[in-house]
């Protein structure tokens, strides 16, 4: 099948303005914006299936529906952070198909009626925060973008916003404080940004490979779109495949595509031919997954997923062969949680700082099993005690190592 | 000389992204502006930066010490980065750290004696497939090298060394 998100892998330079109106650019936009109630586009993208591809999986239309048409302005946000260590979709969207992204933004404004939209760009992704620039200049000087759009009375404009290097940023009421001007801290939630977000206005906050699927969900339809991936995922995912496989990279599927599909076929299996150990199927934050068969003829869907145990999250797979043992991979994903920790709630802070010491206290086989008993129960405790996931995401291959890998874990 | 007189187109085109009374929100990217070239933020640029924002020095502080990007420090004119985490380390990252450390005669963390290099690990930077890799924060801003080695590595040090000095 033709990709739908990664078309640059189809159709050269779709990244240029007149082979993406070629290739039926701009139509969705068109038809939005000329022949649909905002409601309508709501609707469509509601009973599309569509969900959210940050992470959280939340459907889209039910988002955007949140939006209260009693207070005014109301803006959209697109979430280009990506920080989740294994993920890299996003970016390859942004450099190779950066227009249908765009028209996903503006009809996304359309329908919850934003004449503003801001794409928050983590601070490393400064080259493609200029081509991005570019590229929305080039659809000011067509008429894709600005005032009296296709001669309607919507007009909309989008910028650019650089982070600086956080994680937590990511998270979309931390998000919000960074386009502020302040620290990166999560907000109390409720009330949700789709009530109060940017400056403290209706905010819609979509991931980039969520608003890459909506032009065409508008042009083919709600019915085309169920009609891809699950009953309950409908359409395709980007998997992000890395670590220790041998073709890691960007993998557009459907999904229900199952993890020994996407690891043996399409990323050519495990580096040097060892055994498969783990696998992490949404990154740092990920729960651990032991190589059974039950786990790899798992179809990759939300609902799927879950019921083993994890999250598919942004469907970021990471692949660990048996070269490496679990308290190096807790080593490092605890650091990663420890350094990314924003500082704002006690349990995150102090207990990211803890784990890590006495995650060092195991690699350095210093009374392995209290220290993991120690580990194990600190990381419990943190559990649901913190106002963004980031806390608990720090906790969760600390969990699952411990009680899926005991062996490594042994005195 | 001042952010002002150096950079007033682009201190206006940045006011122009955000609502009027909003100007706080330009301190992300007037503290962006200000590395440019010498790579770090000075008393100078934060008290101006919080004029031109309305909001107090120790606000504008705040941000530059939040966010691991901004530094307030003088390093080596390239900051070389190399992502040391999860996805990057199961492919090599650590060693590839570890021998360019060596190679340059410096520790992580530490700059070479001439002031160009300074070598760091840093955190994931969205780049797992192409490990091992780095970006270099330098004078024009931030740019990725990807699938790494050692000698490539080293030659691009080479090369920036004539163009930097």
């Amino acid at each position: 099948m033709a990709h739908l998100l990664l078309r640059h892998r189809d159709i050269p330079d779709i990244s240029g303005l007149d082979v993406y109106r070629k290739n039926g650019g701009f139509s969705a936009l068109e038809k939005a914006v000329t022949s649909m109630q905002p409601q309508e586009v709501i609707e469509v993208v509601k009973a599309s299936g569509l969900r959210g591809r940050g992470g959280a999986g939340f459907p889209t239309g039910v988002k955007w529906g949140f939006v209260p048409n009693t207070i005014w302005p109301h803006y959209v946000v697109a979430n280009a952070d990506e920080s989740e260590p294994g993920t890299f979709k996003d970016r390859e969207i942004m450099e190779g198909n950066p227009f249908q992204f765009l028209e996903g933004i503006a009809i996304a404004a359309y329908a919850v009626q934003a004449q503003t939209a801001y794409i928050y760009l983590r601070g490393e992704f400064w080259q493609i925060a200029a081509w991005l620039d570019a590229k929305i200049a080039e659809m000011e000087q067509a008429g894709f973008l600005g005032d009296h759009l296709f001669g309607t009375n919507y007009s909309l404009r989008i910028y650019t916003h650089l982070g600086a290097g956080a994680y937590i940023c990511g998270e979309e009421t931390a998000l919000l404080e960074s386009i502020e001007g302040k620290r990166g801290q999560p907000r109390i939630r409720p009330p949700f940004p789709a009530v109060y977000g940017l400056y403290g206005k209706p905010t819609v906050v979509n991931n980039v490979e969520t608003l890459t699927n909506v032009p065409l969900i508008i042009e083919k339809g709600a019915d085309w779109y169920k009609s891809l991936g699950t009953v309950d995922s409908a359409g395709v995912k980007i998997f992000s495949l890395s670590g220790h496989v041998k073709k890691p990279g960007n993998y557009e599927l459907p999904f229900g595509t199952t993890f020994r599909e996407l690891i043996y076929n399409y990323g050519g299996g495990i580096l040097d031919d060892r055994p498969l150990k783990a696998i992490m199927p949404a990154g740092a934050s990920s729960a651990l997954l032991p190589a059974e068969d039950k786990v790899l003829d798992t179809p990759m869907d939300y609902a799927s997923v879950k019921a083993l145990g994890a999250d598919l999250g942004s469907a970021s797979v990471i692949v660990i062969n048996d070269s490496v043992s679990m308290d190096w991979i807790l080593n490092k994903t605890i650091h990663f949680f420890k350094h990314e920790s924003c500082g704002k709630c006690t349990p995150c802070r102090d207990g990211t700082y803890w784990m890590f010491h006495i995650i060092e206290r195991i690699r350095h086989r210093e009374e392995v099993e209290a220290n993991t008993k120690l580990l194990y129960a600190v990381a419990k405790q943190m559990q649901n005690k913190c106002l963004c996931p980031l806390g608990e995401f720090s906790t969760m291959a600390v969990t699952t190592a411990i009680e899926r890998f005991p062996q490594d874990f042994a005195e | 000389m001042t952010l002002r007189e150096k950079y007033p187109e682009q201190i206006q085109k940045i006011f122009a992204k955000y609502p009027p009374e909003r100007k706080q929100s330009a301190v992300m990217p007037l503290l962006h502006l200000a590395q440019l070239g010498k790579g770090f933020i000075d008393r100078h640029d934060m008290l101006e930066i919080a004029e031109l924002c309305g909001i107090t020095e120790t606000d504008v502080a705040e941000i530059v010490g939040f966010y691991t990007l901004y530094h307030d420090k003088p390093e080596g004119k390239l900051r070389i980065q190399v992502c040391t985490d999860i996805a990057c380390a199961l492919r090599g990252a650590d060693q590839f750290l570890a021998q360019l450390c060596e190679r340059l005669g410096i520790q992580p963390g530490e700059t070479t004696p001439d002031g160009l290099v300074t070598v760091e690990a840093v955190m994931c930077l969205a780049a797992c497939n192409k490990a091992p890799m780095f970006q270099v924060q330098g004078p024009d801003g931030i740019s990725y090298h990807e699938n790494m080695t050692v000698e490539k590595a080293l030659e691009f040090i080479e090369t920036a060394r004539k163009e930097v000095k």
